[in-house]
């Protein structure tokens, strides 16, 4: 490789555009891959202590403040902490699976960066079915969840894993159909394209679509209000309760880092990605990505958790409807206006969602969720 | 070919983030269902009752402190008044004033701690639970001005009070019950209108109204279901026929309407305070009972509306320095009667929610 390559990389790599990029595919790849795998890591650290201060903000206490300034060297004290923990596996655990599920659930997380944009063509794979990879690779965590479950031969590690792919499985749906909204407006599938196309973010005008998806989305990841697989004060710690050491050191990584990939996500699908005035692209990204992160904790922090059955009710009844409606408003509109949508209609979208989520939201019913049980012989 | 499912055991506790301290069910799930459950008492029994008998009369008082930790002080009062019964002592007019004070300064503090421990059962990851051990801890601060005790305080004496409360105490206790109205009203706002406490807790482990009458249930979670059964007000206790305060009830006997009492009844509580704190008088805190005393040969039973329900103790003495026999009714015991036929056909979410609910302290339920 001659040196002037090296260095155009090296400038790609520093998100600044260089005119032949992607150049060299391998070389794009290995730095690229280990940019991600490092942004990852890194990020995840920064959630944890995000995470950890915003609820002592939020909770009338301080949160730690003892490593370092602010406590910001906090997450790293805990990682060397769970790292020297011994690592127990169940005598009768299934080794295998109980090995293999930490490492199941964590690849697809970093998978999905693959395809999101950090800046003007700055990504690893530019893919034209981007969106339907992202929503494709993301749910295979939960099979890593459910090995977890079932490997750990622990009852509670089973319900955990049985209701995470329950609930994986209805919120795809929904999900996926929110989604959809956005592919019309931007005429791709490819994240880079639909990144492009937004002047004006779509959250405007897709306000219930976004909605659905933040939604779905804090389901699919298991983030409170529908955190049922951990649901601490139910089956002790869920899935994750036979591990240590390391092996949960991933599974907490796993945790944070697909709650980074839906706010990754969501900026991108709905916030207009890296686009933004003076800062350069990835902080715009970083900001956005933030900014969603802070949303989950909040409503983490706000709300108790919803019942199994309460839960698939919300997907199937509430999101479920909402998404279709969202796609079939969409359609009208985008057909109506081929060459983008006017502004005015921010306000009209606005207005039926707002109409939308009332009616709903009022068939909601509360003190239903018995079965009648035969008496036991 | 058909698949086949079937029931499986699942032990909850008796080490459990859920089971407020060591206690064992044993649950029957069909899926998420249960379908029986059989609750396992019994780890934490210290044999209270048997110690009883080989401590005097006076050296009891600690030991009632370990009963329902959450509310030392009802439990020194309940006991307190039994043994006054028993021997027939009056207690001064400050001694009686302070007495209310302070049980009902208990009953809140261990309300929060109900209310806030039944939204971390929900899932509300804790922010509930830390604001309400906030005033929890502020009303500890006032214990430990009088006792130099935050938990077990051992205060109360046959015939009315150790020692008088320091100056301090009144203004202190003036401005608490202010903060702890305002903030009653700030909780609200986080948690009346909360749509999934709302669709988590109401119709959930409906305790009907004949049930819980034939179980003997007691506060809030008897009053949850619609019977207006208040021992201050059926049975006026020490100087409660003084006060003017209601007693709420709920409708449905739901965790709703248990959880809904529990934030009615601090806020009468709050009422009887600001009364009780305008009249206290002047004067001694005690009337003088030798540390050995033999009450005449008899029994009494004496109870109080501890923040659980009817807490009781009956006394048999022999005329020696000791009890003959000492059983105490704990409440929280007697409201778990009725579990399973509240939980049976609930999730396994709710019971955790139904179970928390109910309020209970294993200090207490197994003693």
């Amino acid at each position: 490789m001659t040196a002037p390559a090296l260095s155009r990389q090296l400038s790609a790599v520093s998100f600044e555009l260089s005119s032949d990029w992607p150049g060299n595919f391998w070389l794009h790849w290995i730095i690229f891959s280990v940019i991600l795998i490092v942004f990852v890591l890194v990020m995840v650290l920064a959630f944890v202590y995000i995470e950890r201060r915003g609820a002592g903000r939020i909770q009338a206490r301080i949160g730690p403040n003892r490593v370092g300034p602010f406590g910001v060297l906090q997450p790293i004290a805990d990682a060397v902490k769970v790292m020297l923990k011994e690592d127990i596996v169940p005598f009768t655990a299934d080794k295998i699976v109980h090995f293999l599920a930490p490492i199941v659930s964590f690849a697809p997380l970093v998978m999905i960066f693959a395809v999101v944009p950090f800046g003007n063509g700055v990504l690893l794979v530019d893919l034209n079915t981007g969106i339907l990879y992202v929503v494709a690779i993301a749910s295979l965590t939960s099979v890593g969840v459910l090995m977890a479950g079932w490997g750990s031969s622990n009852k509670y590690s089973l319900l955990g894993a049985m209701r995470d792919v329950a609930s994986v499985v209805s919120y795809e749906i929904p999900m996926v159909l929110s989604v959809l909204g956005v592919v019309m407006m931007a005429g791709s599938l490819s994240l880079a394209q639909i990144v492009q196309s937004q002047n004006i973010p779509f959250i405007f005008f897709q306000p219930l679509g976004s909605l659905v998806f933040f939604i779905a989305g804090c389901a699919e990841i298991n983030r409170s209000p529908f955190d049922l697989l951990e649901a601490d004060s139910e089956l002790t710690a869920g899935f994750h309760t036979e591990y240590s050491g390391m092996k949960f050191a991933l599974f907490y990584l796993v945790e944070y880092g697909e709650a980074l990939a839906l706010s990754a996500v969501i900026s991108t699908l709905f916030l207009s990605g890296w686009r933004g005035p003076i800062l350069p692209p990835w902080l715009w990204l970083v900001g956005k990505i933030v900014v969603i992160f802070f949303v989950m904790v909040w409503t983490r922090m706000t709300l108790p958790r919803a019942r199994i059955d309460q839960l698939m009710a919300v997907a199937w009844k509430f999101l479920f409807p909402l998404a279709i409606l969202n796609f079939l408003i969409t359609g009208v509109e985008v057909l109506a206006w081929p060459n983008g949508l006017p502004w005015p209609l921010i306000f009209v979208n606005f207005a039926i969602a707002g109409l939308l989520i009332l009616a709903f939201s009022r068939r909601y019913k509360v003190g239903w969720g018995r079965v009648e049980v035969r008496e036991l012989r | 070919m058909t698949l086949k499912t079937e029931p499986f055991v699942l032990n909850i506790g008796p080490v459990h983030p859920s089971t407020h301290g060591v206690f064992r069910m044993r649950a029957t799930l069909d899926g998420e269902v249960i379908i029986d459950l059989e609750p396992v008492f019994g780890y934490l029994h210290r044999g209270i009752e048997k110690l009883a008998e080989e401590r005097t009369f006076t050296g009891f008082i600690p030991l009632t402190d370990r009963l329902d930790y959450m509310a030392s002080m009802s439990n020194n009062l309940g006991y307190v008044l039994a043994v006054e019964k028993l021997a027939g002592i009056k207690v001064p007019e400050r001694a009686e004033y302070m007495r209310v004070i302070l049980a009902e300064f208990q009953r809140i503090a261990s309300h929060l701690v109900a209310v806030g421990a039944f939204f971390n059962d929900c899932g509300a990851f804790f922010t509930p639970f830390i604001y309400m051990f906030r005033e929890r801890e502020k009303i500890y601060d006032l214990f430990e001005m009088l006792s130099g005790q935050r938990v077990l305080y051992n205060y109360m004496r046959v015939g009315g009070f150790n020692q008088d409360m320091p100056d301090e105490f009144l203004p202190a206790a003036r401005t608490l019950v202010n903060q702890i109205r305002h903030r009653l009203d700030e909780y609200d706002t986080l948690l009346l209108e909360n749509e999934i406490a709302i669709a988590r807790s109401k119709g959930v482990g409906i305790l009907p109204k004949e049930l819980a009458i034939s179980v003997g249930a007691s506060g809030p979670v008897l009053r949850a279901s619609g019977v207006k059964w208040d021992l201050r007000k059926a049975d006026p206790y020490s100087i409660y026929d003084r006060f003017e305060f209601d007693v709420p009830t709920g409708t449905a006997g739901d965790c709703y309407d248990r959880w809904r009492v529990r934030v009615a009844e601090m806020r009468q509580s709050v009422r009887i305070l600001d009364q009780a704190l305008k009249q206290v008088p002047g004067g001694p805190v005690k009337t003088y009972v030798p540390q050995f005393f033999h009450p005449p040969v008899g029994e009494a039973y004496a109870h109080i509306e501890a923040p659980k329900g009817e807490l009781g103790f009956y006394l048999v003495s022999d005329g020696s320095i000791a009890p003959y026999r000492c059983h105490i009714r704990a409440p929280s015991f007697i409201n778990l009667t009725a579990l399973k036929e509240m939980v049976v056909g609930w999730k396994m979410q709710d019971l955790i929610i139904i179970f928390g609910s109910i309020d209970i302290t294993m200090g207490e339920v197994d003693r």
